[in-house]
């Protein structure tokens, strides 16, 4: 346990200075977001606007907790080595499961919560069971039950089924002050998953399966356990997220979790936080600083009515040089 | 080829179970239709296969497949003489985009899955940005002949076809087969050894690159224009390229099979649909078949004691 847990702050240096700061991927990515801020307040306040009223802070919050709530379960999956591409599919699933099961009726709110977190739970043990048991690479597991999902669900569905009492559609909506209610499950599966990393003996265990499976094994790690283990959480996290979806738009809907691009969208905050694709390197505080940057991002293309599309090219560059400053400044690893 | 024994057997058993349930697939013109519609997949497998077997992804070739189809139907607007000069145009297109993702991977050291979700999005967004949301023009009848006609009874894309998989076996058994094989079983290796891993990389993905430019005018020929002409063509190649028994993480596999798993991914599609299978459904019995082709494959045939997971990631 003492070695894992040295063996985890490798990224760390001793001694403070620039080229150290660039270091640490989540000092990087929170700079860059408070750049953007400050850019951004700039920009709007020359077009004659204001960054960063209320009510877009409430929105910017409002946008990004669902795609947060995704990346959190996505940063321990790849944390672990893997990769999750059937989230949006998850996602959309969630949402009708939820709508459908509420029908309207308060009373069964605590019914659908728990079958939706049941049927995640469950996708996420043949995520797992599939990758570490039959030995298929994640990418190809994934993307099949990602397949298997969308064809029971485009099969049942054409369009919005299911209806989602009011009371439930206050996690969309309602808030505490400037915070959102579903802010605050975000910021909730958060802390969860930084005290589950930083603080338990699974937490070590992900990152040590992650930084090097074979060596995680031969220490004695159950690692087909903690791959499967990870799969579940994130499976719940994508669960969650349909569940705050569904509550956002009154019903269930079949395209709401590839409309979003939960799969790549939430593999791109995850990298863009300083999680490394080839896992044990990373952390849930880099991803939030991820998910908030494109999220300020849209809002400010947003605010200046820059063309949407010109929104997925700034994007794409975006993401790309992020991950060169890290690579740059990080070492390589041996292959 | 040992690895690609049991995608072959699949393959048998898929052919075999058209033929009865449509003996007209018997006949060579049942036949070529078939390999005609499967011709854009298999070569844009091959071209996915290059990158994958050296420890790489390519995600941008769905899109670059659209790009390249919306391009050419505003540029040629059903112009005829237009034809050439854009054919031209997006030949030498499809290896840029390669180019492109193939320095940032090697030079930047971003690991591929970023660089051509990166390409992807830049991509689809230009696409749209350039169109308007909606493409614009027309393909000509010179431009569409590649995808449509034939020589004689035998359709061109069926003869591109044979040439590109002639190509492709031909480059794996040249200097540069080796190399790229060396490159992604271990870098480190490769490169300590002589080869020049980057510029093998780069060219990994200028071919991808190219293949996407030739699937995009096969398919711009049968299936028209539209913005969703290469919707998930990326994921389909490099299913088919691990269908056929090569390792996601570089450095094993032959590109026969890999071209070999397109077909039988093709096959897959047209029995799903002679059955009567639903559209959606058929995505639910695909993925269940791929997850089972794949874990049959891993599971009956040793494995070396390697890392398997994430090596793709650190070698980049």
């Amino acid at each position: 346990m003492d070695l894992l847990t040295r063996a985890r702050r490798p990224a760390r240096l001793p001694h403070g200075g620039p080229a150290t700061h660039l270091r640490d991927p989540v000092r990087v990515v929170f700079l860059a977001l408070a750049g953007l801020v400050a850019a951004g307040w700039a920009l709007v306040a020359l077009d004659g606007g204001q960054f960063l009223t209320l009510e877009s802070v409430v929105g910017i919050q409002q946008r990004s907790a669902a795609l947060g709530i995704v990346a959190i379960g996505q940063t321990l999956a790849i944390l672990a080595g893997s990769l999750d591409l059937s989230v949006a599919y998850l996602i959309s699933l969630a949402s009708l499961v939820a709508a459908e099961i509420m029908a309207g009726q308060d009373g069964n709110i605590g019914p659908a919560i728990a079958a939706v977190l049941a049927i995640s739970a469950l996708v996420g043990l043949v995520n797992g069971l599939v990758i570490a048991r039959l030995r298929v690479h994640a990418f190809i597991a994934t993307l099949g039950v990602a397949l298997i999902i969308k064809g029971v669900v485009d099969h049942l569905y054409d369009g919005p089924a299911g209806k989602v009492p009011e009371s439930f559609q206050l996690l969309g909506y309602s808030r505490a002050g400037p915070i959102p209610v579903s802010a605050m499950l975000w910021a909730g599966v958060a802390v969860v998953a930084w005290f589950l990393l930083s603080r338990t003996r699974l937490g070590y265990r992900i990152y040590a399966v992650g930084g090097n499976e074979e060596v995680a094994r031969l220490s004695g790690i159950r690692t087909s356990r903690v791959i499967v283990i990870t799969h579940v959480l994130c499976s719940v996290c994508a669960g969650i997220a349909g569940l705050l979806l569904a509550a956002r738009l009154g019903a269930g809907a079949p395209t709401v979790g590839t409309d979003g691009g939960y799969d790549l969208e939430s593999i791109a905050a995850v990298v863009l936080g300083g999680t490394a694709l080839a896992g044990g390197r990373g952390g849930v505080a880099g991803t939030v600083g991820g998910v908030l940057l494109l999220a300020v991002l849209d809002t400010l293309f947003n605010q200046l009515e820059v063309n949407s599309f010109v929104k997925d090219v700034v994007r794409g560059a975006v993401i790309v040089v992020a991950v060169a400053v890290y690579a740059r400044h990080g070492t390589r690893r041996p292959a | 080829m040992k690895r690609a024994l049991p995608i072959l057997a699949v393959l048998v058993l898929l052919l075999a179970a058209i033929a009865i349930a449509n003996p007209f697939f018997l006949e060579p013109a049942g036949f070529l239709a078939f390999l005609k519609r499967a011709a854009p997949l298999v070569i844009l497998a091959a071209g996915q296969y290059f990158v994958v077997v050296s420890g790489e992804f390519d995600l941008s070739v769905g899109s670059l497949v659209t790009a390249e189809v919306v391009i050419a139907a505003r540029l040629i607007d059903g112009d005829e003489s237009a034809t050439w000069p854009v054919l031209a145009l997006l030949i030498v297109a499809g290896p840029l985009a390669g180019l492109v993702n193939g320095v940032l991977t090697t030079k930047l050291r971003v690991p591929s899955f970023i660089v051509t979700l990166g390409m992807l999005l830049v991509l689809s967004g230009a696409v749209f940005l350039w169109t308007g949301g909606a493409p614009r023009g027309a393909l000509s009848e010179g431009f569409r002949a590649f995808g449509r006609g034939g020589l004689g009874p035998v359709p061109w894309s069926v003869l591109i076809l044979l040439a590109v998989g002639a190509a492709a076996i031909w480059l794996m058994r040249a200097d540069f087969g080796r190399t790229l094989m060396a490159t992604g079983d271990n870098e480190r290796a490769a490169a300590l050894s002589g080869v020049r891993v980057d510029r093998v990389k780069i060219f990994a993905f200028m071919l991808s690159g190219l293949s996407a430019a030739v699937a995009a005018i096969l398919l711009g020929g049968f299936a028209g224009v539209s913005a969703q002409a290469g919707q998930g063509l990326e994921f389909s190649a490099i299913t088919a390229v691990v269908l056929g028994g090569v390792v996601l993480g570089g450095g094993r596999g032959s590109v026969l099979a890999a071209m070999a798993g397109a077909v039988t991914l093709e096959a897959l599609f047209t029995l799903l649909n002679l059955y009567g299978i639903s559209g959606a459904l058929e995505f639910t019995v695909q993925g269940v078949i791929i997850i089972a082709a794949v874990a049959a494959g891993a599971v009956r045939l040793p494995r070396k004691p390697t890392p398997r997971r994430g090596d793709a990631h650190a070698a980049s």
